[in-house]
Parts: structure tokens; sequence; C-alpha cells
């Protein structure tokens, strides 16, 4: 065994290399993906792969001129934004509602919501927004998206308005109040944490949602990820191009993870462990 | 004032009723709609309106159907075999990060791109690293003198491939909650065994694992239901293939609703997936219950 200082520095540099094997792998995927959106298609395609390169914007280029991503992330951001403001909308106070009044039944199905596959309601979505000619509108993706936003949202909310104890809002009625100016002056500050972790993974969900935008957008209100995958579909595999559709998608996802990664441990692991 | 007065008296009812109004529209009424329409044939054609023939959308799927009875396999092989990875790896990496070092919560934000990262993007970058040809995994495979492998192009290796995918995926999860549930874990228990000679792997195998039980199973809980619905990753992958080799509950049900059209029998199927969904979901919970403590 090895002592003393000299061997816990040796420990140290083991155990360093060590972290490094186990996280490099989880990393390397973007590594690639983001290489390989500034190579060539022929640099691309070489065997075996080209390690230096002139690297090129060909393919953002391509993307944003030829296939307007611009306008599919215009549409992506509308129906995150749109979602996540509607299920906090209706998803706050039923949050509160469930933590002070106990109601056991909505709580089930909001649980039910999480756990239900998001593919059963599609066909009766789907044939409901034909009748209503609502395919390809905003609003129906902003509904389907509120699908997954909403159970969230009240799952991650109920335990932070239940740990809230009731003299506040006694405190606060007293001095005049009314419960509803409770609710939205005393208890909503408080729980500010609870609501920046639920909203933005609840943007988060619905930026990367592929299987609503597949059947219920077209042409005006198709999404990032389902603009991806016909970018595959149709033209014979341009991988360059196809990388730096996956990097644009992606970087906003990745860049609200950094700045908010406590925020975001907390609403992915909620439910797990008890605080 | 008068209203806020008559809001504040009912205000159970009012705070929970715009949620309830979705339920009721989005989810019960869906869920209602599917069902009756297992129970007839119908190709969304407006002239032709659905058509009541019982349960033989039921039985053709459990008797004659040759891709329902695989689908279910697949499903289960998929979730069983992702979770238990996920499961012995994610434990295993939480238990070799748990120690206070610089830079920890570097490493933890790392660990949270692949779950948060966009599904599809991930599945594009995946089929270029599987490639059989041009794929940077089989180089690296080459490189240290280990057999290449088909990867995607292989209906032996597919679903086993796209494993691998949802294991780089998740795994982070799994260690992650286990890292929260090790910070809120008691000292008293290690400094007893310490006292007593333990070694680290005793501790561990003795103290950590039991204590931290309750929180691998919810993770695991959470983790398998989620695999069970895996979509986004197959269908940008494989969209099934080659042939049936990917085609899980969830993909089948898509092929028959949105590209065969065949509205009643996916709602039959849809029927089916939901039932085993929430009945995988109480199973887990009543399995749970009397391992908890």
């Amino acid at each position: 065994m090895l002592r003393g200082r000299k061997g816990k520095v040796v420990r140290d540099i083991l155990y360093f290399a060590l972290v490094a094997i186990i996280v490099i792998p989880f990393l390397f995927p973007f590594f690639w993906m983001v290489v390989s959106s500034v190579k060539t298609n022929a640099d691309i395609t070489r065997v075996p792969p080209a390690w230096t390169f002139k690297p090129t914007t060909m393919h953002y280029r391509g993307v944003f001129a030829e296939h307007d991503f611009s306008r599919y992330m215009f549409n992506s951001a509308v129906i995150a934004f749109g979602s996540t403001f509607c299920s906090l909308l209706l998803g706050l106070p039923a949050a509160y509602s469930i933590a002070r009044f106990k109601q056991g039944k909505l709580a089930l199905a909001i649980l039910v919501a999480r756990i239900v596959p998001g593919i059963t309601f599609l066909i009766p979505w789907f044939i409901l927004f034909s009748r209503l000619r609502m395919v390809d509108t905003y609003t129906s993706m902003i509904l389907a998206h509120m699908l997954v936003g909403l159970p969230f949202i009240i799952w991650v909310m109920t335990p932070f308005f239940e740990s809230l104890p009731v003299e506040l809002e006694q405190a606060a009625m007293i001095d005049g109040a009314t419960r509803q100016g409770a609710f939205f002056r005393v208890l909503l500050p408080l729980t500010g944490p609870g609501v920046i972790t639920s909203s933005i993974l609840s943007f988060i969900f619905s930026w990367n949602n592929f299987m609503f935008g597949v059947v219920l957008t077209g042409a005006k209100t198709k999404t990032l990820p389902v603009a991806v995958f016909n970018f595959m579909a149709y033209s014979e595999i341009n991988w360059g191009g196809l990388m730096a559709a996956a990097v644009t998608i992606t970087l906003p996802v990745i860049i609200i993870a950094l700045v908010a990664q406590r925020y975001i441990i907390q609403g992915l692991t909620a439910g797990a462990v008890k605080e | 004032m008068v209203l806020s007065r008559w809001i504040d008296k009912r205000i159970k009812y009012v705070f929970v009723l715009p949620a309830l109004i979705f339920v009721l529209v989005m989810m019960v009424f869906p869920i209602l709609y599917t069902l009756r329409l297992s129970f007839s044939q119908w190709s969304m054609g407006s002239l032709t309106p659905p058509r009541w023939i019982g349960l033989r959308n039921f039985t053709s799927l459990l008797v004659q159907d040759r891709r329902f009875w695989p689908a279910v396999g697949r499903t289960f092989a998929f979730t069983i075999i992702a979770v238990v990875i996920e499961t012995v790896l994610g434990v295993a990496i939480a238990l070799i990060l748990n120690r206070d070092m610089r830079g920890k919560n570097v490493i933890k934000t790392l660990f949270l791109l692949p779950m948060v990262a966009t599904p599809v993007a991930v599945g594009m970058v995946w089929l270029l690293m599987y490639e059989p040809s041009i794929g940077v995994i089989n180089y690296f495979l080459k490189l240290l003198g280990l057999p290449q492998g088909l990867w995607l192009a292989s209906p032996a290796q597919a679903l086993g491939s796209l494993i691998l995918v949802d294991v780089w995926q998740w795994t982070p999860m799994i260690t992650l909650i286990v890292l929260a549930g090790l910070a809120a874990l008691p000292s008293e228990p290690y400094e007893a065994a310490l006292v007593d000679g333990a070694s680290t792997l005793q501790s561990i195998r003795l103290i950590t694992l039991p204590l931290l039980q309750p929180t691998i199973l919810a993770a695991m809980t959470l983790r398998a239901i989620d695999a069970f619905k895996t979509y986004d990753i197959i269908y940008t992958m494989t969209q099934g293939g080659p042939g049936y080799a990917t085609e899980t509950l969830n993909i089948y049900s898509f092929v028959l609703g949105f590209q065969y059209f065949q509205m009643g029998k996916a709602s039959a199927l849809l029927i089916i997936f939901f039932a085993l969904t929430l009945g995988l979901a109480v199973m887990i919970n009543w399995l749970k219950k009397p391992l908890e403590l």
C-alpha cells in the first residue's frame, strides 16, 4: 500500500482517472455531434475518422438558409412557452388546492396522466382536432403538450404547498387579505424555487417532444424535432446537415441545463428522494 | 368584493376546476373514445362511419396477429434489461462519485446532459456512431482488436443497440437520485462500522445498500414506467425495423394508427397498452411494499 503524502497524490490521480473513464462515454456523443457538424461530408465519411480537418460552417448555413430552421425554432419556442405558461396557470392553483384540501382523487388522476403513454391520447386527439380543423395550429400543440407539463407541475408543486404552514395564510387573512390574495401574494412568492424547477422542466419536455408534433403539426407549426426527423427521412442521409440540425436543437436545452442545473436535478429526481 | 368573497368560499372548487376540466376533456374523454373505437372498424373515412364489430379487434390482435406478441415481448425485454443495467451502473457510479471532491457539481451537471438532450438529436448522433462502415464505434472496437458489430442494421443486434442508447441516456438519472439519497444518509452507522473495523466494501454492502433500498426502488419505478413507453429513440432510429426487429407496443400502435389508418385495431392495441402500463405501475407498487422497511 502507498502511504503518506505521496501515496495520497497517487490515489487522487487514480481516482481522477476513474472518474474521467466514467464521465467520458457520457459526453462523447455530444463531442461527436459538434465535431461532425463542422466537417464536410467527405470528412465525415472518411475511414478511419478524420481527427484533423478544416472546419466548415456550410451545414449550419444550409440548415438555416435552405431548410428554414429559424422558423421551426420559433414554432418550438411558442409551443414550449405557451404550454408551460398555461400549465402553470392551471397547475399552481390546483396543486395548492390538492395540498390544502387533500383532494386525493384529483391527485390520482394526475398520477395516472404521468404514467399513461401519451400515444393513448393521440388517436382521439387527432380525430377531434381534425374535426375542429385544429390540426397544424399552435392551440392544439399547446393543449397536447400541457398533458405532459400540467401533471408534472402539479406533481412537483403539491409537496411544496404542503410544506408551507397553514398559519401563513391565516395570518394574511387576519390582516384582511382574501384567500386568493393570500395565495397570490404570500404563498406563491414562497414557492419560487418550485415554480422555477417545474417550469424549466415543463419547457424542456415540450421542446424535446417529438411524438405529438409528428401527428399534430403540418407546414405551419412544425416543431424542431419533427423538422430534424424529416430532414433525415426525405433526403439521402446528409450527415453534416443532420448533425448541425441536432446541435441547433440541443444547444438551447444544454444551455438551460448548465445555467439551472440545481433546479433540474431537483425536478428530475422529484418523488424519488424524500427531502 | 362580492365576487372575491364568493370565490373564497368555494376556493376548493374554483382552484381545481380549470385543471379538472382539462383532465376531463383531454384525458378522460379521449380514453373513453378510444375504448369505444376499439370495438369498431374504421379507417378515418368521413363517408364511412365507424362500424361496430364487438371484440373482433381484440381477438384479432391476441390470436391472429403475428406482430402483437413479439411486440409485447420486446417491450418487456427492452424495459427490464435497460432498467436492470441502468440500476447496476447508476448505483455503482453514484457510490464511486460519493466523496468530497472538487468539481463534484460540475460532474453532476455533465451527467444531466444525456437526459435533457433532445431525444431526436440523440438518436441522430447515435445513428451516425453506429453506422457499420463509417461509424466511430466500430472504429474504436477495431482499434481495441474487438469484433465489430452491424448494430442497427442487424435484426439480432438492433434492440440491444437501442437499449444501449437508453442506458446512455438514463443511467445518469439513477446516479443523480442515488447521490441525493446518499447525501441524506445518517453518518452514525458508518462511524460505528469504522470502530468495528469494517472495510469500505463491507459498509457499502451492509449499511449503504440496505439504507438506500427505498430510494433505489423508487428510481427503478420511475425508470421502468418511462422505459416501457420509450418512443422517440426507437422511432427516430429504426422506426421498428429492420423488419419488425425493434417494434415495441408503442411503435406498433403508432404504425397501425397513423400509417395503416386502422383506427379501430390501433385503439384496441392502445387499450391493451394502457392496461399493461397501469398494471405494471400497480404491480411495481405492490411488489415494493413488503420490501420497504
